[in-house]
């Protein structure tokens, strides 16, 4: 155990010039990107106006000196302010938006578990069946449509027709998120299918065939040649060894989930961070989208970390060494 | 010898691929009494397997077993509904097989998966099961076994994994263990010291083994009985020593000339059997054989002989015979055995494993 703590802790610190190298980058490829954050559709500000602005910001200094500074502002957890919302810190846009991001995720997220991968086990273990031809149809649909297509054929349906069909009586809204960390809206339903239709069709295919693989393997064999109970062979046999690789898929995916889509997001004026990050690099809002990369490089490490841990959980050849 | 534990009565056991149906294993008989070792020996392919799977119903899809009687103690294992097949398979007859590195599942404790054999059926309380699972272990001469129990099986060596199935086979106690070339995979100084164990455990638990493998050494130094298949049918069958000394069908003597023997000044060149065993969804008329046959008669072209006592307690399936065949035509045949250029030729042609050799 002790073992772990180590792990973890070496893990974390590696985090820093993880992230070291992600604000590089991110810095780099933003002041190479042509136009700045002053640029105006049709009449343009003054250069008096951009100049002013530009010793505000301290965007009038050498590029080395602005990086300089803004590392030493992250070290102080100071990210600096929005360069588009005049007077407000780039951590207070983030902690505004990121809940609602972070409810749609994890709502999607979790109805993803539970339904990608019982709709691939029951594919694979019935394979060839009309379930399972029923279910990987589902599946090739719901990964080869693109989740534009899939919410504005659902804000079509559930809430124009049926608004019409019922006289305005029943139907589901698109009015956004009215609360952030509540789960049980019903604002929730048609951006959740919208985002989680495609990484839940991802999981019930990997799960599926992962079982299948499994159900073929010579363990599987030795299993029913004891004479288990067909349900024991499935569960302790088939499914601990086959569902390895669809944790390791659920940490990128849930990782994904919680940062958010720009297009759910727009679609259902949800206003997440999907959308601000978005916004952020049309507007070449620097500090925001410097602050929006470093909190998606952060959460996509922790899940990284905790998927490397719970690897050690449930599959026992793996060692934690490095 | 003592009273029939199994019986197996005409059994056909095919496959249904797109190609055609597959007859692996086509009509064999064959019997096992309480205690005996019955060795079953014959090419990759020849359905060795294939019967040992079907006296436990796991031929695997798309096979099936559409003919044939398998009598356990008086009970048709092929009438069994799913329940009595369930509580039949590692209790009255286990299996042990081939790969030792993949027949354990390396996410579960090795112990807890000798245990669960046992809580499966009800002749251990799940308690005992507990205590017998390190008592088992000790007596596969796994050492440590009381530490050993927690370890998962990549912890272990191929000859423990190997040690640990057949502990798993063991388990409780079945009348008949199966074992499908357990020492195949591993390496040489490991296989003996299986052979001798299950040797042991055969004489202390009175288990009856059914042993098959290609290799004839472990047949001569295991079984009492042997029953040799070629392309899924019985083509000799008699006791060990009997079919060693005097083989009546050239396909057994073949396969016992294929073997590098110690004890004897090599004479002789090792006989390689020419070809390759045939395509069970097409197999030859006649003998199977007889494409492949040093000694074919035109008989053997059309007409497929039957099974015929040979000797005291031994069967062929031959209408020649070694014993018929002269001495002269013996050492032709001895002599034909492949060239080096011819061997690397065949070598190149065919697959690499099936290619030229029967076994060892």
């Amino acid at each position: 155990m002790t073992n772990l703590a180590i792990y973890i802790i070496r893990r974390l610190l590696w985090m820093i010039p993880v992230l070291f190298f992600v604000i590089v980058i991110t810095f780099g490829l933003m002041h190479l990107a042509p136009g700045g954050p002053w640029d105006r559709e049709g009449r343009q500000l003054s250069p008096q106006v951009v100049n002013n602005l530009n010793v505000k910001y301290g965007l009038d200094k050498p590029l080395p000196q602005q990086f300089l500074t803004y590392i030493w502002g992250v070290v102080h957890f100071d990210f600096g302010d929005s360069l588009k919302s005049p007077g407000q810190h780039v951590s207070d846009r983030i902690l505004q938006s990121w809940p609602y991001t972070f409810t749609l995720g994890a709502v999607a997220f979790i109805l993803l578990v539970p339904i990608g991968i019982g709709l691939g086990v029951i594919a694979a273990l019935r394979q060839n069946s009309l379930l399972d031809y029923t279910a990987l149809g589902l599946a090739t649909a719901a990964a080869s449509t693109p989740n534009f297509v899939v919410g504005i054929f659902l804000i079509i349906v559930f809430a124009l027709g049926m608004n019409k069909l019922t006289d305005g009586n029943f139907y589901f809204p698109t009015g956004g998120m009215p609360q952030p960390f509540n789960p049980f809206q019903v604002e929730l339903i048609m951006p959740v299918i919208t985002l989680a239709a495609l990484p839940t069709a991802y999981i019930a295919r990997l799960t599926r065939s992962s079982t299948l693989d499994t159900l073929r393997q010579d363990f599987v064999r030795t299993a029913w040649a004891k004479g288990l109970k067909s349900r024991l062979v499935v569960m302790r046999h088939v499914l601990k060894n086959s569902l390895i690789p669809v944790v390791t898929a659920l940490g990128p995916t849930f990782a994904f989930l919680i940062t958010g889509s720009f297009i759910t997001e727009t679609l259902f004026s949800i206003p997440g961070i999907g959308r601000a990050f978005v916004t952020s690099i049309a507007g070449r809002d620097y500090t925001m989208i410097l602050g929006t990369t470093i909190l998606f490089a952060v959460l996509i490490a922790l899940v990284n970390l905790v998927v490397d841990v719970l690897y050690v959980f449930i599959d026992p050849r793996v060692r934690l060494t490095d | 010898m003592g009273q029939i534990l199994l019986q197996v009565d005409d059994l056909h056991t095919q496959f249904f691929t797109s190609r055609g149906v597959v007859r692996a294993v086509d009509g064999v008989s064959l019997h096992i009494d309480a205690g005996e070792t019955l060795g079953i020996v014959g090419e990759s392919g020849c359905g060795k397997t294939i019967t040992a799977l079907s006296i436990l119903r796991l031929v695997p899809d798309p096979g099936r077993i559409t003919a044939g009687k398998i009598m356990f103690r008086g009970r048709d294992v092929t009438k069994f509904d799913d329940d009595e097949i369930r509580d039949f398979r590692g209790n009255d007859v286990a299996m042990i097989f081939q790969d030792p590195m993949t027949s354990l599942n390396p996410v579960t404790k090795v112990g807890f998966q000798i245990e669960e054999a046992m809580t499966a059926h009800n002749r251990f309380s799940a308690s005992l099961a507990r205590t017998r699972v390190v008592e088992l272990l000790k007596r596969v001469r796994v050492p440590a076994a009381e530490s050993r129990v927690k370890d998962y099986p990549h912890q272990f060596s191929g000859g423990m994994r190997q040690r640990a199935m057949i502990a798993m086979g063991l388990a409780n106690e079945p009348s008949l263990l199966i074992a499908d070339e357990p020492t195949t995979a591993l390496d040489v100084t490991v296989q003996a010291q299986i052979i001798q164990l299950m040797k042991q455990l055969n004489r202390e638990l009175g288990t009856a083994m059914m042993l098959i493998t290609h290799n004839m050494a472990l047949v001569a130094s295991l079984c009492q009985r042997v029953v040799v298949m070629y392309a899924g049918r019985i083509v000799e069958e008699g006791p060990v020593e009997q079919i060693f000394k005097s083989p009546q069908h050239p396909y057994t003597w073949s396969l016992l000339r294929s073997v590098p023997r110690v004890d004897e000044a090599r004479k002789d060149r090792l006989v390689s059997i020419h070809g390759l065993p045939p395509d069970l969804t097409n197999p030859p008329p006649g003998c199977k054989f007889h494409p492949r046959c040093p000694f074919v008669i035109d008989r053997c072209k059309i007409d497929e002989p039957g099974l015929s006592e040979v000797a005291a307690n031994q069967v062929a399936r031959c209408w020649v015979l070694m014993r018929n065949v002269k001495d002269e035509d013996v050492a032709a045949a001895k002599a034909s055995a492949l060239s080096l250029d011819a061997a690397k030729k065949l070598k190149a042609e065919a697959p690499p494993e099936v290619g030229t050799v029967a076994g060892g």
